[in-house]
């Protein structure tokens, strides 16, 4: 593929491992995230994908490796969640993102309201910015959705739709989405794809994870998948069909020896 | 439509007034001599301030989902380290600041027990409340302190006097400071990060909030609210006696569930809380001056709890499925 040599990756990682006691979880993994690139991370359950996601998102911190947010070198020592998000990476988790009994606009806004000097949050902007998200990113209007809703109000779709237009919201230069279209009805799912699209088209990049390959297939660019905490395949979407990803996942569900 | 939401938003705080008013109603039916004059209501507001401070307090870690049952026994250690640094140096203030470095450092310890450490809040209490309140009896050889001669201070003035000769200072202290817990609960980080530990605290943690600190903060400033309620009591009572706060663990309680607060976290109003602690305070006072014996104060406040809260599972259905 053509690299534009100008735009340096949006994220690379260097060699990282990460053990949890005994367990490794992660290996010496090396890989990048292209400027206005959605890459696909794929893998059977504990090929590492979550801790990967964990270290990424400034949840844990990795034992050793290298790691660079648009070309800059990233003090690991320093990176926590909000180091992340001030160096524009947003984490859309597959669940636990969203506090069931709060409501949006403290959603919204957690971990990063606005506020004065005595740390008093200004409710007012933070409600009114809110039914912008609402409005703009999730099409609300009609439900009588407001800021002031309970998260437990909204459907699997939508709580996906608020945290991904949560980290639009936030300007994200990339936004890692994981697993989010789980448990979710086919319409839903629908809507979240197309909350990835958009991502693309407002020239952000992304890393998706998901188990349904045709998901992972209809809005990616390129593909990695893991397997026991180790990258084994680095695919480009052009080259590689729907049929010949899933059938390396299902090889390395197996048990095959991974091709590198 | 707007006023079905608001009403839906605020049914907890009309839930818990409206049985604070049906209360009054009672009692004003049964003995308006009583409850129809203004002097019941002084001495309600001389009463009932420090059960609505400890509520305040304890609202909050519930809120986060957590338990201190080390309050009373705080109390104890901090106000008799009041009254040995107020007859040492003859400062009140130099008495309050030492009493409230104690409770906060006491409140400090349970936090690095409960967050450091990582025993649930609900034991790590369970085992302090022991060892404050055994602190404070071997420190005082198990006797109560006289300090009478605090009365003749400014502090006693300013802290449990009489303003205007008729309100009890610590009442208006009490207003001022659930005005701040208000501000602190639902406009500042604080309160934020408190209600999402409590909502979910792994949400919490990977959406920023600073969890460890804010719980090790909460613990501290139980301990320092704690320590602030036993130095107005023995302001008041011009005395400290080693089982000072023992009989505030169940009735606070109380007052914060009768208030609506979910015990299962995240969800907890400063206003419900207050409103339950008069509840809780005036009960006795009505029953008496109902011409019925004393006996029966407990069966009330137990019918009064039972009720309300089964009203809130109702309403807000938490029954686990």
């Amino acid at each position: 593929m053509q690299q534009n040599i100008a735009a340096p990756h949006a994220l690379e990682l260097n060699g990282i491992s990460k053990r949890f006691g005994p367990v490794v979880a992660l290996e010496e993994v090396s890989f990048h995230l292209g400027a206005n690139e959605i890459l696909g991370l794929v893998g059977d359950n504990g090929a590492g994908k979550s801790s990967l996601v964990k270290v990424l998102s400034g949840v844990n911190r990795p034992d050793s490796g290298r790691f660079f947010i648009g070309g800059e070198a990233v003090d690991m020592r320093r990176y926590c969640v909000a180091t992340a998000r001030r160096l524009g990476v947003e984490t859309v988790y597959q669940e636990r993102a969203l506090a069931e009994k709060q409501p949006l606009w403290r959603n919204v806004f957690v971990g990063r309201h606005k506020t004065n000097r005595l740390g008093l949050i200004d409710v007012d902007f933070e409600k009114r910015e809110t039914e912008i998200i609402l409005k703009e990113f999730l099409n609300l209007r009609g439900h009588g959705v407001s800021a002031d809703a309970e998260v437990a109000s909204l459907s699997g779709g939508e709580r996906q739709g608020l945290a991904i237009g949560r980290a639009m919201y936030f300007d994200a230069g990339v936004c890692i989405l994981d697993e989010p279209t789980t448990a979710l009805s086919l319409g839903e799912v629908d809507k979240v794809l197309q909350f990835i699209r958009s991502i693309k088209n407002a020239g952000k990049s992304a890393v998706f994870i998901s188990h349904n390959m045709r998901h992972i297939h209809e809005t990616c660019d390129r593909f990695v998948v893991m397997d026991r905490g180790r990258i084994t395949h680095d695919l480009l979407k052009k080259e590689t069909s729907l049929e010949a990803l899933s059938s390396i996942l299902t090889g390395l569900a197996n048990g095959e020896v991974s091709a590198s | 439509m707007m006023v079905r939401t608001a009403l839906a938003r605020f049914k907890i705080q009309l839930g818990v007034t409206a049985i604070l008013a049906a209360l009054l109603a009672l009692f004003i039916t049964l003995s308006p001599q009583t409850f129809l004059a203004g002097r019941i209501y002084i001495s309600f507001a001389s009463t009932i301030p420090f059960a609505t401070l400890l509520a305040v307090g304890l609202t909050f870690c519930i809120v986060a989902g957590e338990l201190d049952l080390s309050f009373p026994s705080v109390m104890a250690l901090s106000g008799l380290v009041f009254t040995w640094v107020f007859q040492a140096t003859g400062s009140p203030w130099a008495g309050l600041s030492a009493c409230l470095a104690t409770g906060v450092a006491a409140g400090l310890i349970n936090g690095l027990i409960v967050v450091g450490i990582g025993v649930p809040s609900i034991i790590a209490t369970i085992g302090t409340q022991f060892l404050w309140r055994g602190a404070a009896i071997v420190l005082a050889d198990g006797l109560a302190r006289n300090i009478v001669e605090v009365r003749e201070t400014a502090v006693h003035g300013l802290f449990v006097g009489r303003a205007w000769d008729v309100v009890p200072a610590h009442s208006l202290w009490c207003l001022g400071l659930c005005v701040v817990a208000w501000l602190l609960l639902n406009r500042h980080t604080f309160g934020d990060g408190l209600l999402f530990i409590g909502d979910d605290i792994r949400t919490a943690r990977m959406m920023g909030v600073p969890v460890d600190r804010v719980r090790i903060l909460l613990f501290a400033g139980m301990g320092g609210v704690s320590a602030f309620v036993s130095f107005l009591i023995c302001l008041e009572m011009a005395n400290w006696w080693p089982t000072q706060g023992e009989g505030y663990l169940l009735l606070v309680f109380a007052s914060v569930f009768i208030g609506g607060t979910s015990v299962f976290g995240g969800r907890g109003t400063v206003y419900g809380t207050v409103v339950g602690s008069i509840i809780i305070g005036i009960i006795e006072a009505g029953i008496i001056s109902a011409g019925l014996s004393g006996f029966w104060t407990r069966l009330i406040y137990g019918l009064i709890i039972v009720t309300a809260v089964s009203g809130y599972a109702v309403t807000l259905k938490t029954r686990r499925e």
